[in-house]
């Protein structure tokens, strides 16, 4: 059987120098996700869920454990064990993180930073231009703010777009930290239908989510942390 | 962005001393490595053993505290100053096989000519002040061969609105510029022989806020226009976090630490590099 990804005995601990202090992030987590999957990680917080997403960005590096990656351009791989190079590439072409947090570049409008997202994939400027007004279309952001600075957005609006600069991607490994938290009811609703859709499409994702009901409505399988250990 | 994988600038074992060095510091092993200075004789070993490559496309931030080589590192790569070892090559130079440290005067002036841009700090190291904006770019310009005066008129003007200077300012000499001004018209200046690297020197230090981040928003835009590589050095990590890909961190004119920017400034791995982070959050 030959996995989208697979996480070996992975563990973190935070070293605080000046503090001398070890923080526990997470111990002996292994779970693998076959091509298409879906699997939401829940526990309690400080468990270490985004730790481990982290790790997989490669954001965080791991103490001890593996991760192996089937990419499409160089198969199966280790990622905390690639080049940075080869993890830039990997994330501008194969793998997409979101957050609640929307690192915009300030004075970008929302229509710029959907376009320039498409247009890094490789799509002419007509295509990336369509595919902005449909995605902001979708995620029903109101039209004057097509054009608006992004960083003046609010919690909500800045959010769904953060998911659809993320989506129009089409990473093959998704990886989804508390996706909703701040949204309304309505917004929820349009994010799960471009998940379906994604899933639909045979995107493979690892996602954390506050609300486990919405959660369980998606994914094909849980997985359950206990003090930062894995017990599925 | 990023579609090739090739290495475009190679530096290995590069360094640099300040001072001739004296029995108690001139090997390495001799020398503590806490310190960059000899007590003794007074030599700064402003830059040691640095090696590193810079991919194409991408932006290559450098931060350290102050005194730990970054302009030095910078200076180095622009023949400002003499190294006294070590390595240098450009893929886009015959292939990258020739440490062009070695090679003859002319071959360094060309490289700066055509192969780099620089941005300083001090607009003053960049630019001549009593010179008008386009002279200075046709100054560049002229250094890497050109002769037509219309041409490079042209050229000169096509930049200067580029980085958003009014044209009926152009003619006039950047001593009567804002910082912000100043530094976009070396920006200008710097980009004018359509070099495939740009060094970045501490270029928004000094500045109003709201006149740096338009100078940020310049160097975005420039990157999606021109396609071009940056080495970016700041003590501003707003700045790296914004705009570098990649981040080395220096110190004592070393380089202690590199990784994804992300990763420098979530889960630095350097007590150093903790306490830098810590320090300017
Ligand atoms: N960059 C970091 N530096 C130091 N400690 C960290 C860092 N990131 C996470 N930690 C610590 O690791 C532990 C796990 O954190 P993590 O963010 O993974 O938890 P979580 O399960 O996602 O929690 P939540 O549900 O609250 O988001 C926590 O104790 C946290 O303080
Ligand atoms: N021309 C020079 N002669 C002698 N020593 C020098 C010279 N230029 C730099 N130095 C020394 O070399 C070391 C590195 O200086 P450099 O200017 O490269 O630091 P930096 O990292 O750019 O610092 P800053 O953040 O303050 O600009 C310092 O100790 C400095 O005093
Ligand atoms: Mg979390
Ligand atoms: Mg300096
Ligand atoms: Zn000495």
């Amino acid at each position: 059987m030959k996995y989208m990804l697979k996480i070996d005995n992975l563990g973190k601990s935070f070293i605080i120098h000046d503090l001398q202090k070890h923080i526990h992030g997470c111990r002996g987590i292994s779970l693998a996700l076959q091509h298409g999957e879906f699997i939401g990680i829940t526990g309690r917080s400080g468990s270490g869920k985004s730790t481990i997403l982290k790790m997989v960005y490669r954001t965080y590096l791991p103490d001890e454990g593996e991760i192996w990656y089937d990419s499409e351009r160089w198969g199966w791989i280790q990622l905390s064990q690639r080049a940075e190079r080869d993890i830039m590439y990997l994330r501008m072409y194969e793998i997409g993180y979101i957050s609640q947090f929307l690192n915009v570049l300030p004075r970008m409008t929302a229509r710029e930073i959907i376009q320039q997202a498409v247009r890094e994939k490789g799509s002419s400027e007509a295509e990336a231009a369509a595919e902005a007004v449909r995605m902001l279309t979708h995620f029903e952001l109101d039209r004057e703010l097509w054009d608006s600075y992004a960083a003046t957005f609010s919690g909500g609006e800045k959010l769904r777009l953060n998911i659809a600069r993320a989506m129009v991607k089409r990473p093959r490994l998704l990886l989804l930290d508390e996706p909703t938290a701040s949204l309304d009811m309505h917004s929820k609703m349009r994010v799960r239908q471009l998940i379906e859709q994604l899933k639909r499409e045979g995107t493979t994702m690892l996602g954390i989510f506050h609300d486990i009901e919405f959660m369980r409505g998606l994914c094909d399988r849980e997985f359950k942390m206990n003090q930062g250990e894995a017990v599925i | 962005m990023m579609h090739e994988d090739t290495v475009l600038l190679r530096a290995g074992n590069l360094s640099k001393a300040y001072g001739n060095g004296c029995s108690r510091c001139e090997s390495p092993e001799a020398r503590n490595l806490e310190k960059n200075y000899c007590p003794h004789c007074g030599t700064v070993y402003a830059l040691q053993d640095v090696s590193f490559a810079l991919y194409t496309g991408e932006i290559l931030g450098i931060v350290g505290e102050s005194g730990s080589g970054k302009s030095t590192l910078m200076q180095c790569l622009y023949f400002d100053q003499p190294v006294t070892s070590g390595e240098f090559q450009l893929n886009s130079y015959k292939g990258g096989t020739v440490n062009l440290f070695e090679e003859s005067d002319q071959v360094k002036r060309y490289i700066r000519n055509y192969h780099l841009g620089k941005v300083y700090q001090n607009p003053m190291l960049g630019l001549k002040m009593k010179f008008s904006s386009i002279s200075n770019i046709a100054e560049k310009m002229i250094s890497a061969g050109h002769r037509n005066v219309g041409v490079m008129q042209e050229r000169a003007s096509e930049l200067l609105s580029h980085v958003n200077i009014p044209a009926f300012r152009m003619k006039e000499a950047p001593q009567n510029f804002s910082g912000g001004m100043q530094q976009r018209v070396q920006i200008a200046k710097a980009l004018s022989n359509n070099p495939p690297i740009l060094l970045l020197d501490e270029i928004t230090t000094g500045l109003d806020l709201s006149v740096q981040a338009k100078v940020l928003d310049l160097i975005k835009t420039i990157r999606r226009d021109f396609q071009i590589t940056m080495m970016l050095v700041s003590h501003d990590l707003g700045v790296i976090r914004m705009l570098a890909d990649r981040t080395l961190v220096m110190l004592n004119g070393r380089i202690i630490e590199h990784g994804l920017t992300d990763q420098i400034l979530e889960d630095p791995q350097q007590a150093y590099t903790q306490e830098l982070v810590h320090s300017l959050l």
